[in-house]
């Protein structure tokens, strides 16, 4: 029998509408030194099956059907006070967020010495000496110093070091850590997982790793179980898994994860995902609503026609408008960048205060120059804090550059000083932000944000127009015009990214900001929105600045890539060439820690042969 | 467009059908508690709306005031007279009736302090959070300096400062004014700071910042956008304050500095009675009292419920 | 460190020159101070010598801060109403109100404070929803109306309590003390009940609301992870992090407590600040209102600046050293 023995577990949470299953048929099995990954998309029950192991579901939640055994003893219907004591004991937790997971209140040591003592039974002055010598097991410089301080004079990396500290004081059997790295930058990121699977091996720990990230399961896990819908599709070594899957779900899923390795022509088309309809219609940009007004006055982009047969969506009453062209303004020189930033500098007050030297800066970009040519998919890629978000914002208005010159089409922006001057360029300029769950109003219909721009705009007469364009615009992003009347909580991430697409090409852009646009979504549905976003790009020859921390996603989306650190631009290369041959050390470190995942099976997938 | 067309047809009855599905609704009828404070509630607000009507005898029609029928007892008690249910105060009058319009003022006073406050606070809120800087501090260093002072204490100090400014006669008859002025201004603090709070979580999320790269400019957002998003905690504040507000006018009214004694509020009505207590004469103070209580009970009933029902997580 | 609390000093004193300024407003331009101390027979003259030997006619700064110099040293001139100096007035009645307010603040900090802990602990138990009702109560019923109840059952019915007045005092220097006779007790219970039922209702509500929050937190359930057992996660882990906000608002609501006297002593014939206050208000005594103004906002400045103390002591987040903060 194994060390940890899960067996058709089955969790409800009922409600007024009927009981929800959340995790049905269930089973696991964790041996010591073994590192068990439990992999699946949001929704999938992984983390319910990681608390009803050890008894904290969150009310109503309860386990309906199946067992728990720790080492031969059945575990789940214990006593609640007897569970108790095997939490911290037997059973370690670790959980996703470092900076909320310990008392701040509370020195590291009066935290470790009261599970310590309670555990172990150990005396105070043992127990001390046990919580630093963990500390130091766990990599923490210092540990003597450091384990008199409180959590808040910890970053989060060393935090969630403590927290595994924590899991491991008590000497428990079994870890089960649920979704430990995922709050914490990638060099971070590499570096806990290192260390968690070293402890597990050197102390003979059985370790559970619930996580949502294929690069996770590949670098650390020994097996991995793919779960589904509250169901386990597949369960068993983390090699054969990723690289021969049997289910077809897990064949999807797989087929979904950016390669850091290969470029594709475009992510295969995935059947086990929410409701979303694949990728627009084809249609002739030219007569479409879209196509008009594509002179902006300086030749680029005109008639741009990339559209493969003429679809139903192209609307006659547009061609009536096309005559507003070139309200651009910008008339600068034919062949010159679109996007070009000279000497870019943001400078943020960290620590107001009333008198000048008191205050606290921080420079979050620094002198940055760079050029976006008409018509490419420039990447800018770092770390959280690198400034690149920050960089994207300056051009687009929502921050005001303490420094520098932002030139669009030739006209600088940084000059203008009316609103008025500025909007039309907003027009020609538009933003997909990372959240989908923050970047629509929950007050307002999908009718009215889609429209909003069309209306502040003027790009269309009266209401039926406007509504028809709306419509149609929901139909090109996947979502179906019956999309309108509703409000944005009944739509899925997925779907509600698809509605900023919307709201986007709204303006009819030519140029779009993508600001970690899949970032908060599961891997399927990032496949279908980045293969979204990649056509429209190319049916509409939109320039585009894709903001990313993910490196695969970048070599998948953009043909120059530029890496930022600490507010400055290291290194601007062709996209190929940065990944295949990196000339800055920060890039080749970056390069380094992204997850090797030659391992994952390359069934179905398009690879796009080397120019 | 045929399907958004079809779907504005339906739209009432499409509302109404997601009303009585909504969680709101659900966890209404799930408590008896909120369903019977929203019935009287609603049943004091209509009896004082229509209180001419309602009431069985004009307390203010001197004509038919008998001093005879003076410090009747309610009607079970030996001496009740059956044209006095609650029986009547030191000048004849019907305590039942003087209840039904006493209460009509305390509602007025306080739904007029609400608005007053409630106008005053968002609107504050509103742009003391969005527009951030010295604007904000000014406004919030007001708000905190005015917090550490109780209401009570501002609305008097307020009616203090009218007494002493203005003519006597003059007072009396923009007492009214004075007394919504005094209790509106003392509330708007905690409107504010919560839209503010509210205002500055808002501004920054990533809808606002799609409504700037628009273009939309800045009053357009407050309104459009923020407004709609910070209404939610303002509602579960005014319900409160609502039921703060009559007490408050009822204890200025106590304390003589209220509505003058022409135009009896409840707190008015407790007053005067107060004084017939030691006399034996509880009815004309207790009841006036049981009704500022059951009232504002009530109101406060469907306050918490509101609070829980939209702020789920706190359940 | 000591910045913040600097800060917060200079904060406070700000906020005195406020009200201050309030105060001396109401003085100098609410009716004239002249017209309050001479009778109607007063030649213009002589009201007009009166007015510059008072300094009433020196440049407003001049005047407000000799008004500041002089509140500080507790000097407010003489009542309208009384003809007495104010600090004579304010001396005789200031031990009466802090007294009750003193009272009632423990009764209200001991009785509402583990209400609240148990209502949130066991949220969905019969006593906790007997306290949640009668804390409802306790927020519905206005204060004047639970002293009228109060009086009713246990004076006028009962006949066991006094129903006004502090009964017996002992003069102690200048400071009258009812706690040392048995009649001075008996006639504190009832108002020191009535001021601190509606405080205790409101710490109650607040300390579940915190509580609540707290429990939900990461760090709650990270402790429950742990292994750790309920008594000690809810009062060693969450009810110290609850004392944050808590203390903040306590301190507040306990501040209120003196203000809030005005309707109990009104109501039981309090001879207090209050009532002194009240009686000012309606006979338009303005340098009375002015020092009682002037006092309450001392009282709530010196709470907020305690309060401050205590959040420095229990938040070491407050005490970073700024240096470390970052720290990898």
């Amino acid at each position: 029998m194994a060390l940890l023995d899960v067996r058709n577990l089955r969790v409800e949470f009922p409600s007024r509408r009927g009981s929800l299953v959340a995790v049905d048929g269930v089973s696991l099995a964790v041996e010591p030194g073994d590192v068990l990954g439990v992999v699946g998309e949001s929704g999938a029950g992984k983390s319910t099956v990681g608390n009803a192991i050890i008894g904290l579901l969150e009310p109503p939640g309860e386990m309906t059907a199946g067992e728990v055994h720790l080492a031969g003893r059945r575990i789940d219907d214990l006593e609640p006070g007897e569970k108790r004591k095997l939490r911290g004991k037997r059973i370690g937790m670790i959980f996703q967020d470092p900076l909320t997971s310990l008392n701040p209140l509370q020195t590291i040591e009066q935290q470790l010495v009261e599970t310590i003592e309670l555990h172990l039974g150990t005396g105070e002055r043992e127990a001390r000496r046990r919580g630093v010598d963990l500390l130091r097991q766990v990599g923490i410089p210092e540990p003597e110093l450091r384990v008199k301080q409180y959590p808040h004079q910890f970053s989060g990396g060393m935090r969630q070091r403590v927290v595994i500290a924590l899991a491991l004081c008590a000497e428990p059997d079994v870890i089960i850590a649920d979704e430990p790295t995922t709050a914490l930058d990638v060099s971070i990121q590499a570096q806990i997982l290192d260390l968690m699977r070293a402890l597990c091996k050197e102390k003979d720990v059985g370790m559970m790793i619930i996580t949502h990230d294929m690069g996770v399961i590949a670098d650390i896990t020994d097996r991995v179980a793919v779960m589904y819908r509250g169901r386990l599709v597949e369960h068993g070594a983390t090699v054969k898994i990723l690289g021969d899957p049997d289910h077809a779900y897990t064949r999807s899923l797989i087929s979904a994860v950016p390669r850091p390795d290969v470029r594709l022509v475009r992510f295969p088309l995935v059947t086990y995902i929410e409701d979303a309809k694949e990728t627009p219609r084809h249609f002739d940009v030219r007569r479409h609503w879209l196509g008009q007004a594509r002179d902006f006055g300086d030749g680029a982009g005109a008639g741009a026609g990339a559209g493969a047969g003429a679809g139903p969506g192209a609307k006659k009453g547009d061609a009536a408008r096309a005559g507003e062209g070139g309200d651009g303004g910008g008339r600068g020189p034919g062949r010159g960048p679109l996007i070009s930033l000279r000497g870019l500098h943001m400078r943020f007050t960290t620590r107001p205060s009333f008198f000048k030297r008191n205050r606290v800066y921080l420079d979050a970009v620094k002198d940055l120059s760079l050029d976006i040519h008409e018509g490419e998919v420039f990447g800018l890629v770092g770390e959280s804090g690198s400034g690149k978000s920050t960089v994207a914002r300056m051009i687009c208005g929502l921050h005001t550059p303490a420094a520098g010159a932002i030139r669009f089409a030739g006209t600088e922006l940084t000059s203008l000083a009316r609103e008025a001057d500025l909007d039309p360029f907003r027009r020609q300029m538009q933003m997909i932000f990372q959240d989908p769950y923050s970047s629509l109003n929950p007050r307002m219909r999908v009718m009215d944000i889609v429209a909003e721009p069309i209306r502040f705009h003027r790009l269309a007469g009266g209401r039926e127009e406007v509504e028809g364009i709306v419509s149609d615009l929901l139909e090109q992003v996947g979502l179906g015009a019956g999309a309108a009347i509703r409000y944005p909580h009944e739509f899925s991430g997925g779907q509600r990214q698809r509605i900023s697409i919307a709201r986007a090409l709204a303006t009819r852009p030519r140029f779009l900001i993508c600001d970690e646009p899949t970032s908060a979504l599961d891997v399927s549905i990032q496949a279908q929105v980045l293969n979204l976003l990649k056509d429209l790009q190319e049916l509409l020859r939109l320039t585009m600045l894709f903001i990313s921390h993910d490196l695969p996603v970048i070599r998948q989306m953009c043909d120059r890539v530029g890496v930022m650190q600490g507010g400055r631009l290291c290194e601007v290369r062709e996209t190929e060439a940065l990944f295949e041959s990196p000339e800055h050390d920060y890039t080749r470190h970056l390069l380094a820690l992204m997850p090797r995942l030659e391992g994952l099976s390359r069934q179905g997938l398009e690879i796009e042969e080397p120019a | 467009m045929a399907a958004t067309q079809s779907a504005r047809a339906t739209g009432l009855g499409d509302r109404v059908r997601r009303g009585l599905d909504s969680d709101i609704w659900y966890s209404f009828t799930r408590s008896p508690v909120t369903v019977l404070s929203a019935v009287i509630t609603a049943a004091i607000l209509l009896a004082a709306v229509f209180a001419p009507w309602v009431a069985p005898h004009d307390p203010f029609d001197l004509a038919s005031i008998d001093l005879l029928d003076a410090s009747l007892p309610p009607v079970w008690m030996a001496d009740g007279d059956p044209r006095f249910l609650l029986g009547t105060d030191d000048q004849g009058r019907d305590v039942w009736s003087t209840i039904i319009f006493g209460a009509r003022i305390s509602l007025v006073v306080g739904f007029a302090s609400v608005i007053f406050s409630l106008v005053l606070g968002v609107g504050l809120g509103l742009v003391s959070g969005y527009a951030g800087g010295r604007l904000d501090a000014f406004i919030m260093r007001v708000a905190d300096v005015q917090l550490s002072f109780p209401a009570i204490l501002i609305a008097l100090l307020i009616d203090g400062v009218a007494r002493s400014a203005l003519p006597r006669d003059l007072h009396d008859e923009l007492a009214f004014y004075v007394l919504v002025f005094a209790i509106g201004v003392s509330g708007w603090v905690q409107y504010a700071r919560t839209v503010r709070g509210s205002t500055l979580v808002e501004k920054n999320k990533e809808y606002v910042q799609a409504a700037r790269v628009i273009g939309i400019r800045r009053g357009a957002i407050l309104v459009r956008h923020i407004l709609p998003n910070v209404t939610g905690p303002v509602l579960v504040i005014a319900t409160i304050h609502l039921a703060v507000a009559i007490i408050t006018e009822a204890t200025l009214s106590f304390l003589g500095v209220g509505v003058p004694p022409t135009t009896p509020s409840l707190g008015t009505l407790i007053r005067v009675g107060n004084d017939f207590l030691f006399s034996g004469e509880w009815w004309i103070t207790i009841f006036p009292g049981l009704a500022l209580v059951v009232l504002v009970l009530a109101v406060n009933l469907l306050g918490d419920w509101l609070r829980d029902v939209l702020n789920p997580k706190l359940r | 460190m000591p910045a913040f609390l600097l800060r917060r000093l200079l904060q406070s004193v700000v906020v005195m020159l406020t009200v201050a300024l309030i105060a001396f407003a109401l003085f100098r331009y609410v009716g004239d101070p002249i017209n309050n101390m001479v009778g109607q027979d007063t030649t213009l003259e002589e009201r007009e010598e009166l007015r510059e030997r008072l300094g009433l006619n020196d440049p407003f700064l001049l005047q407000f801060a000799r008004f500041v110099r002089e509140a500080s040293a507790g000097e407010f001139g003489l009542s309208y109403q009384h003809r007495r100096p104010v600090r004579e007035l304010v001396a005789e009645r200031l031990p009466a109100t802090l007294e009750l307010s003193f009272v009632s603040a423990v009764l209200a900090l001991l009785v509402g404070a583990p209400m609240g802990v148990y209502t949130a602990l066991r949220r969905r138990g019969i006593l906790s929803r007997g306290f949640m009702t009668f804390s409802l109560i306790g927020v519905s019923l206005p204060t004047f109306l639970i002293g009228i109840l109060l009086i009713l059952f246990f004076g006028v019915i009962l006949r066991w309590l006094p129903t006004f007045g502090r009964g017996e005092v002992v003069a102690i220097g200048w400071w009258t003390t009812g706690f040392l006779t048995a009649s001075g007790l008996k006639s504190l219970i009832m108002p020191a009940i009535t001021l601190a039922l509606f405080q205790m209702t409101l710490i109650m509500r607040l300390i579940r609301a915190e509580m609540l929050e707290v429990l939900r937190t990461d760090f709650i359930k990270f402790a429950h992870a742990r292994g750790l057992p309920a008594r000690s996660v809810h009062f060693r882990h969450a009810l110290k992090n609850t004392m944050v906000p808590v203390i903040t608002i306590t301190g507040l609501q306990l501040g209120s407590i003196i203000a809030f006297a005005i309707i109990t002593e009104s109501v039981f014939q309090w001879p207090g600040m209050g009532l002194l206050f009240i009686q000012a208000i309606g006979e338009v005594d303005i340098p009375v209102m002015a020092a009682y103004l002037v006092l309450i906002a001392f009282f709530f400045v010196f709470i907020n600046f305690i309060v401050d103390l205590l959040y420095f002591v229990v938040d070491p987040r407050l005490r970073a050293d700024k240096a470390t903060a970052n720290g990898q």
